[in-house]
């Protein structure tokens, strides 16, 4: 196959992208760039410099930050443990850390209010053992805890899948040359799984910073993010023109995490699975 | 290599897939493009209605009866609905939004007028919830009440000793932490609102205001702004005080005895659902004989003890056999009784825009 | 005592993971319609689950959707692939631009939007914009999870197949494909896991009478849930969980391989 014949096999993507992505993304822009008239604007954008709005986005910068660094310090042990069991187990351990995300997300986020409410599961078996009480639900280290739960595995996986690319005579080379654990940690080990820490960090930070069911059922609905503006502008506000605005802004995090992820990653190594 | 039979499987498999797929990318545009879905015998109605709003059975016994198919489609708030009405992209014929929901729909002319010829069994509906439902559509054209309630105050009698008669208490620093409020904008506002004697649909800068620090002043007491959550929580002695519809206290203290409702003093909002027409409806006479259908006191009966929400219909409450339900004071509210008895009005896209901004700073806090 | 640290920390993340998922379970056997409290242990609720036409219909539309979604996408993704692989650096770094967008979206930004496209194309809602619209999101997933694969691949060990007399068809299927295959296959399964669980688009683009699973329950959230759904999860959940169980222990020739890097 020639090279032209490849490349023309990208035209069914191309054609769909080109319609189901491009085009109501230019919609967005239209919404945002533009108020209830139908008059060009900045105002929709600009207001994100409202007290409100970047208070929102200030909030959720830093729970999905505080979400996104506990989820690495978290999975990348646990990838390591993972990566040194057999490797014909690695389908099954991929598929168990898929299998909740299997359940439906509200049903998994209402299950935790259980879990963690004043009269709720663990503070029952606390209670049962003496122990002080958990009150961390509706607050915003409940919104952290939602966080982690319901993005863990997406940084497991590409953690777990870099470390299962490394080829493990890398590793015995350095250590016959002399290297210790630590300097193969960092000077190998971290280095070779950065592109899948990378796509780790894009699929956990992204999400998290838009998220408003997590806030709302875990949050108690008092700590507003920016999810919850857009949410709020788009349906009971019914002012599509201002949530436009505000996502467009979001969308600029989406563009520096593409550059970083450009940068880093040049060959596009990270991937989920 | 590999075995050459897993390969060939592979192979023939990965064809499978191309044909397969092939199919389903022409499927979805064939299924989109297409034009009206298939009548049948007796034709079919789309009826557009809240969450577990209505007893099932109801509708197969409409469709026994009728022979009209029921294409049934639920939304959560009336402001999810909404869009999806405005912008006509799936067609409904009857719909059952809120009082104000309604009066925004009359105004911006998504509804169609009801002919009560066709709708006999509306006279099972009581008159003072036609007259209530003045205040959002006037001359009572577009709308046949389903459902209706109060708002007040649940609280858990073993937690709350004192009479609980004012919204005041929910200010109360005793409950810190135990009181969880509606999350939405105007029940929230109402609530502060009448707290400081002013009407809940008004449109004053000052009164908003105050209501706003109020809220702000309220929100370090306040456990969680939620909406269905309160019945949960109450029931599981979470919360002490919980802002509540009425149509769920019965719910409530059938599982937990523990909680009692109250209608606070400065007044509350009366709320009614009801049933309207779309416009644009593609069944119009369907939807009517739908109307027409939940209005029989049987099939009102029906629904009232599977929702447990107040309903207007009179003839139904006589039917009602357990005599404590029948007199309830808190399903059957006696809407004489109470002073300072408002339904929401539809405030219009500048009063809406108002109260939202006003809501995100007590949100923000 | 490193082995039993390891272990140790391995449960602690599973507990945490699946702890909800227990309560699920747990849930669904509650005699009490409330999750507040417990009410007796009882089977009522799997029973009605049954008998409850909505609930298994809202099923069968999620996975049909989900199956033909993540299909379509896988699809038309490799083949992308492909292409975006021969293009010169500055259109391919365009291209997976534009393909990160749904991903990174905000989903309520994607499903509105997806929502204006179709009243403007005129287009009537039902199960076919809902697939456009899964189709839509699931594509990006299955090309990152391909384009690795692909960009690794030897291209030497194709050309040698084609001059050894293998056509064009043939050598791709005999060569480049088995080395995409992992890629595919876990790009599919992304799209499917995706599909599955999504709400907020599919709220936006769906029609009158056509339910999943995850818009059937949010309906419910005003109201309250229904133990039905409990018990669906419940059962979901043990279903995949064998299935699991049971693909894990067939023996699986190519991941034995001593220095396989796949």
């Amino acid at each position: 196959m020639n090279k032209t014949k490849k490349k023309m096999l990208g035209i069914p993507y191309f054609a769909w992208s080109a319609i189901f992505i491009v085009v109501p993304l230019c919609m967005v822009f239209y919404y945002g760039l533009t108020d209830a008239g139908g008059a060009f604007t900045l105002e929709n954008i600009l207001s994100i410099a409202s007290p409100e709005h970047s208070k929102a986005l200030w909030l959720a910068l830093l729970l999905s930050l505080a979400a996104t660094v506990i989820c690495l310090l978290l999975a990348y042990p646990l990838a390591m443990i993972l990566n040194g069991k057999k490797k014909n187990q690695h389908s099954f351990i991929v598929l168990i850390f898929i299998l909740p995300m299997w359940m439906n997300f509200l049903l998994r986020t209402l299950a935790w209010q259980t879990l963690l409410e004043k009269t709720g599961v663990i503070n029952s078996i606390l209670s049962f053992w003496g122990l002080p009480s958990l009150n961390i639900i509706n607050t915003p280290y409940a919104i952290i805890l939602g966080m982690v739960y319901n993005f863990l595995p997406f940084m497991v996986l590409p953690i777990y899948n870099a470390l299962s690319k490394i080829d493990p005579d890398v590793i015995h080379a350095a250590r016959d040359l002399g290297a210790d654990s630590v300097q193969v940690f960092l000077r190998i080990t971290l280095p070779l799984t950065l592109p899948g820490i990378i796509s780790g960090i894009t699929m956990v930070f992204i999400p998290a910073l838009t998220t408003f069911v997590i806030s709302n059922l875990l949050g108690g609905s008092k700590i507003l993010l920016i999810g919850n503006v857009v949410e709020q502008e788009f349906t009971q506000a019914a002012n599509w023109h201002l949530g436009s605005g505000l996502s467009i802004v979001l969308m600029l995090f989406i563009l520096v995490n593409m550059v970083i992820s450009a940068v880093f990653d040049r060959e596009g190594e990270g991937s989920v699975l | 290599m590999k075995k050459t039979t897993h390969f060939h499987h592979t192979l023939h498999t990965v064809i499978l897939f191309w044909i397969v797929c092939t199919l389903c990318l022409v499927s979805p545009l064939l299924l989109t493009g297409c034009g009206s879905q298939g009548s049948k015998e007796g034709g079919e109605v789309i009826v557009y209605n809240w969450g577990e709003y209505i007893d099932p059975e109801t509708i197969d016994r409409f469709e026994e009866e009728t022979g009209i198919k029921v294409i049934y489609d639920e939304f959560e708030t009336n402001e999810i609905m909404y869009p999806k009405l405005e912008a006509g992209a799936a067609a409904y014929d009857v719909i059952c939004p809120s009082d104000y929901m309604i009066q925004k729909m009359i105004e911006n002319d998504l509804l169609a007028e009801i002919n009560f010829d066709n709708i006999p069994n509306s006279k099972n509906i009581g008159q003072q919830y036609f007259e209530q439902s003045r205040q959002f559509d006037p001359e009572n054209k577009y709308s046949v009440p389903y459902c209706f309630g109060t708002v007040g105050i649940l609280y858990n009698k073993t937690m709350v000793d004192e009479t609980v008669d004012s919204w005041s208490i929910l200010w109360d620093e005793k409950y810190a932490d135990n009181i969880l409020m509606q999350d939405s904008v105007r029940d929230a506002f109402m609530v502060a609102l009448k707290l400081n004697g002013f009407s809940m649909n008004t449109l004053d800068e000052n009164e908003l205001a105050a209501a706003r620090d109020a809220l702000i002043a309220q929100k370090p007491l306040v456990q969680a702004y939620v909406i269905d959550q309160v019945r949960d929580k109450m029931i599981g002695g979470e919360a002490a005080l919980g802002v509540i519809y009425s149509g769920e206290a019965i719910y409530t203290q059938r599982e937990n005895p523990d909680l009692e409702y109250a209608v606070p003093r400065e007044g509350t909002n009366v709320w009614i659902d009801s049933w309207v027409i779309a416009k644009n409806a593609p069944n119009k006479e369907n939807a009517e004989r739908f109307i027409d259908f939940m209005c029989r006191e049987d099939i009102a009966l029906m629904n009232f003890e599977y929702i447990t929400y107040s309903t207007p219909n009179v003839a139904a409450r006589e039917l009602i056999e357990d005599e404590e339900i029948r007199n309830s004071k808190i399903a059957f509210p006696d809407l004489d009784q109470y002073e300072n008895l408002e339904t929401f009005q539809y405030l219009g896209a500048d009063g809406d825009a108002l109260y939202n901004a006003l809501w995100k700073e007590v949100k923000s806090e | 005592m490193k082995n039993a640290a390891k272990r140790i920390y391995v449960f602690l993340i599973f507990v945490f993971l699946y702890a909800p998922i227990a309560t699920l379970i747990v849930l669904s056997f509650n005699a009490s319609r409330t999750r507040a409290k417990w009410g007796g242990f009882t089977l009522k609720w799997y029973e009605a689950l049954f008998h409850n036409r909505d609930i298994l219909q809202a099923l069968f539309n999620t996975l049909l959707i989900a199956l033909i979604a993540s299909v379509t996408a896988t699809v038309i993704g490799t083949i992308a692939c492909i292409a975006i692989v021969n293009m010169k650096r500055r259109s391919r770094t365009f291209v997976m631009g534009i393909t990160n967008i749904p991903m990174l979206n905000a989903d309520i930004v994607t499903g509105i939007s997806l929502m204006l496209l179709f009243i403007s194309f005129g287009f009537r809602f039902g199960m076919g914009t809902i697939l456009l619209s899964h189709i839509t999101f699931c594509i990006p997933y299955v090309i990152l999870s391909v384009m690795p694969r692909m960009s690794h691949l030897n291209q030497s060990v194709y050309e040698a197949a084609l001059d050894l007399g293998a056509g064009p068809l043939y050598g791709f299927f005999r060569v480049v494909f088995p080395e995409l295959l992992p890629g595919i296959l876990s790009g599919l399964l992304m799209a499917f896991t995706m599909s599955l669980d999504d709400f907020i688009i599919t709220h936006f683009t769906k029609g009158a009478g056509v339910d999943t699973l995850s818009t059937k329950i949010y309906t419910e959230v005003k109201k309250g849930i229904k133990p039905e759904m409990y018990a669906l999860s419940a059962l979901i959940f043990i279903t995949v969980l064998v299935l699991l169980l049971l693909v894990n222990r067939a023996p699986d020739d190519n991941n034995n391989r001593k220095g396989s890097k796949l």
